[in-house]
C-alpha cells in the first residue's frame, strides 16, 4: 500500500530496456553477419590479389594477405596493360566512358524531368496512353532492339551527313552510344520524375498558374528546386546503369572509343601470355569505383528520393 | 453593376456532369459565399471561375470582360487555398511577389505592393523566412497576402480556414471580414463550415450536386430555406421535420395524432392548399417557462437526453411520433424522465411539398 501511494503519478519514462542477447537478436545479427561475410569475402579477395606481386599468388594461398604489399598491378591495369596492340590500360576507356557518360547522363535527366512533369501536371488527351506505350518500353528485352537501332543510327547518319554536307558517323561513334543511352533511359525515368512530380501538392500549381508563371516558368521556378532528391536518384541510377553497361559499349562503339567496360574485358580476358590475377583484379576494383564514390557520396539523398517518389503511383 | 457572372455553366469529367447549366451573378463588392457539403461541386465552380479547370459549355464574364477562355493569370482574380500552397523554396517575400515578377512588374512598385499587403496583413517581420517556419495562421496570412499584391477585382477563397484550429480559425475569419470591410473587393469564398458561411456573407449560395438550391442573404436562407435540402443542411442543431398534411385553406398542420394551428404562416406564393407536407421547426424556436401560453401550439413533452452546453442546453424529446430537439437557453434545470410544457408557433416554421420538397 505505501509502495503504492510513494509510486503514485510516477509513469516510466524513456524506450523500455531490452536484452541485448535475446534469441531474436542473435538470429538477426547471425544472419547479417552470414550475408555480409559472403558478400564481402570476394571483394576482400580481390583486394588482397590485387596487392601481390604474380610470385605470391602463385603459392595459392587466395585468403591469405599480402606479404608484400605492391601497388604494381594498380599501375599496370591503368596505364599499361594490353590488348591488342594498344598498350595503354584501361586509362583510356576510362576517359571513353567519361565521354559517353557526361552528355549521357545530362540529356537523358533533362529530358525525362520536362516528360514526367508534363505527364503529371499538364495532362493532354491522351497522355495517358502515351504514358503507357513508354513504360511499355521498360519491359522489352534490349537484344531485341540491338539490330533495329544499328541500322536506324547507320541510316540517321547518313541523313545528317546530306543535310549538313558533312561526314557524321552516328554508329560506332560516342554521340550515337549517347543517344542510344538516352533513349534507354527515358521509360524508368519518366515514371520517376512523374511519381514525383504527382506527389507535389495540386494546388501549388494551381496557385502558380494563377500567378501567371508559364509552362517552363513553373518548370524552372517552382517544380525544380523543390525536385532535387529525384534529380539525385536519377543521376545515380543513371550513372550506374551507363558506366556499367557492356552490351551498348561493345555494339555501338569501335576500339578506340570503347568504354571502360570493354576496355577491362578486353584486358581480363587476353589470350596471350601469362594470366595476370593481380592486375585483373586491380582493374576490375578500378572500373568498378566511379559508382561506387556515387552512391557513397549521395546515397543519403538517394533513399530519400527513392522514397519520396514512391509515396504516389 | 454585376462583377461576376457565370451563365449555363456546364462541366463534365467524362461521363459525369459535375455542373449542369449553372448560373450565377455576384455584385461588385460582394461576398459570396459557396456552401455545401463535400462532392457538391463548390471547389469545381470556384476553380471554373479561376481558369484553372477547362469547362464543358458556357460563359464566364468578369468585369464585363467575357473571360471564358482566357488564363487564369489574365482573369483579374487572386485565390488562397486550403493547403496555402505557398511556394516552399521562397521567402514570404518572394511568395508574394512571384506573381508580380511574372506580370514584368517594375521592381520599385513591385517593392510597394509587397509592403503594402504586408502592413494590412501584419506579416512585415515574417517577409525574410521561408514558409516552413511559420505557424499555420501566419502561412494563410501570406496566402492571402499573395491574392493581395495582385492588386485585383476578385479574390477566390478554397476553404481557407479549413486547415486552422478552431480558435485560430475564429480570429482569421473576423480578419478576413474586415479585410473585405476595408478592400470592398468582390469575394467568392468556397466553405462547408455554416458558421463561417454564416458570420462571412452577404449571399450565401448553397450547392448541391452541381445546382445552386437558393442564393439569399443569411437571414432569408436560415428564416426562408427554399427547399427541404437547404432547411436540413442551414442550422445547427438540425431542424425538426414533421410529416403530416396541411389541412384545408391552410389553417393547420396535421401529423397522425397532433394538430398545428399554421394561422399567419406566409406562403411563398398564394395560398395554402390541402396536401401532404413537411413542416420544419427550428430548435431555436421553442418556448418554454411562464411564457410558454402565448404561444399558438403549447404540448408536454418527457425529457430523453438533454446535453448541457454551457450557453445553452439541448433536450432530446419525442413530439408528434417524430424525434424533436430544441434549445433552452442557459443551462436549464432538466433530468431525464421530467415533463416539460413547450410552445412554439407553426407559423413561424417552413412548410414544404411532400414530394417535391419545395417551401410552400
Amino acid at each position: 500500500m505505501t509502495d503504492a501511494t510513494a509510486n503514485k503519478g510516477v509513469t516510466p519514462r524513456g524506450a523500455k530496456p531490452r536484452r541485448r542477447l535475446s534469441p531474436t537478436n542473435i538470429m538477426l545479427y547471425g544472419t547479417l553477419f552470414v550475408a555480409s561475410v559472403y558478400y564481402l569475402l570476394p571483394l576482400y579477395v580481390m583486394i588482397v590479389t590485387s596487392l601481390k606481386g604474380m610470385p605470391e599468388i602463385r603459392l595459392g594461398n587466395v585468403f591469405s594477405p599480402p606479404v608484400e604489399v605492391t601497388f604494381e598491378p594498380w599501375v599496370k591495369a591503368w596505364a599499361e596493360a594490353c590488348t591488342g596492340i594498344n598498350c595503354d590500360g584501361l586509362s583510356r576507356g576510362f576517359w571513353n566512358s567519361v565521354q559517353i557518360l557526361v552528355p549521357s547522363v545530362v540529356i537523358s535527366i533533362a529530358i525525362a524531368s520536362v516528360n514526367g512533369y508534363a505527364l503529371s501536371l499538364w495532362k493532354f488527351k491522351g497522355s495517358e496512353v502515351f504514358f503507357t506505350i513508354l513504360i511499355f518500353g521498360a519491359f522489352i528485352p534490349y537484344q531485341v532492339m540491338i539490330y533495329p537501332i544499328v541500322i536506324l543510327l547507320r541510316e540517321a547518319g547518313d541523313v545528317l551527313s546530306a543535310m549538313t554536307g558533312t561526314k557524321i558517323r552516328l554508329m560506332g561513334s560516342v554521340w550515337g552510344l549517347v543517344i542510344v543511352h538516352t533513349i534507354f533511359g527515358m521509360p524508368i525515368l519518366t515514371l520517376l520524375f512523374r511519381n514525383y512530380f504527382a506527389s507535389v501538392p495540386e494546388e501549388l500549381f494551381k496557385a502558380a498558374r494563377v500567378d501567371g508563371a508559364g509552362f517552363w516558368g513553373i518548370y524552372f521556378r517552382i517544380m525544380l528546386p523543390m525536385a532535387l532528391p529525384i534529380f539525385v536518384v536519377a543521376m545515380i541510377l543513371q550513372v550506374t546503369g551507363i558506366w556499367n553497361d557492356f552490351l551498348f559499349g561493345v555494339i555501338f562503339t569501335k576500339p578506340e572509343t570503347y568504354p571502360m567496360t570493354v576496355q577491362l574485358n578486353n584486358i581480363v580476358n587476353s589470350v596471350q601470355g601469362v594470366k595476370e590475377y593481380n592486375v585483373n583484379m586491380a582493374a576490375t576494383l578500378l572500373t568498378g569505383l566511379v559508382p561506387l564514390i556515387i552512391y557513397f557520396a549521395s546515397g543519403k539523398l538517394f533513399v530519400r528520393g527513392i522514397a519520396a517518389g514512391a509515396v504516389k503511383g | 453593376m454585376t462583377n461576376v457572372t457565370v451563365k449555363d455553366l456546364t462541366l463534365e469529367f467524362g461521363a459525369v456532369r459535375v455542373l449542369d447549366k449553372l448560373n450565377l451573378e455576384i455584385e461588385e463588392g460582394e461576398f459570396l459565399v459557396l456552401l455545401g457539403a463535400s462532392g457538391c461541386g463548390k471547389s469545381t465552380l470556384l476553380n471554373c471561375i479561376a481558369g484553372l479547370l477547362d469547362i464543358t459549355d458556357g460563359e464566364i464574364h468578369i468585369g464585363g470582360r467575357n473571360v471564358t477562355w482566357e488564363e487564369p493569370s489574365e482573369r483579374g482574380i487572386g485565390m488562397v487555398f486550403q493547403s496555402y500552397a505557398l511556394y516552399p523554396q521562397m521567402t514570404v517575400e518572394g511568395n508574394l511577389s512571384f506573381g508580380l515578377k511574372n506580370a514584368k512588374v517594375p521592381k520599385p512598385e513591385i517593392a510597394e505592393r509587397v509592403a503594402r499587403a504586408a502592413e494590412i496583413l501584419q506579416i512585415e517581420p515574417l517577409l525574410k523566412r521561408k514558409p516552413a517556419a511559420l505557424s499555420g495562421g501566419q502561412r494563410q496570412r501570406v496566402a492571402i497576402g499573395r491574392a493581395l499584391v495582385r492588386d485585383v477585382d476578385v479574390f477566390l477563397f478554397d476553404e481557407p480556414l479549413s486547415n486552422l484550429d478552431a480558435k485560430l480559425r475564429a480570429d482569421l475569419r473576423v480578419e478576413l471580414k474586415l479585410l473585405h470591410q476595408r478592400l470592398q473587393n468582390t469575394m467568392i469564398y468556397v466553405t462547408h463550415d455554416q458558421v463561417e458561411a454564416m458570420t462571412l456573407a452577404d449571399r450565401i449560395a448553397i450547392m448541391r450536386g452541381g445546382v445552386v438550391q437558393q442564393i439569399a442573404s443569411p437571414a432569408e436562407v436560415y428564416n426562408r430555406p427554399s427547399n427541404k435540402y437547404v432547411a436540413g443542411f442551414i442550422g445547427s442543431p438540425t431542424i425538426n421535420f414533421f410529416e403530416g398534411d396541411i389541412a384545408e385553406g391552410g389553417v393547420e398542420f396535421a401529423t397522425a395524432d397532433t394538430k398545428m394551428p399554421l394561422t399567419g404562416y406566409e406562403a411563398s406564393q398564394g395560398a395554402l392548399s390541402a396536401r401532404p407536407a413537411w413542416l420544419g421547426i427550428r430548435p431555436e424556436s421553442v418556448i418554454t417557462g411562464t411564457d410558454v401560453d402565448t404561444q399558438p401550439f403549447t404540448t408536454e413533452i418527457t425529457v430523453e437526453l438533454f446535453e448541457a452546453m454551457g450557453a445553452d442546453t439541448l433536450v432530446y424529446t419525442t413530439l408528434a411520433g417524430t424525434p424533436f430537439r430544441f434549445r433552452m437557453s442557459g443551462q436549464a434545470r432538466v433530468a431525464a424522465g421530467d415533463t416539460l410544457r413547450i410552445g412554439f408557433d407553426p407559423a413561424q416554421g417552413s412548410l414544404f411539398d411532400k414530394t417535391t420538397e419545395e417551401r410552400l
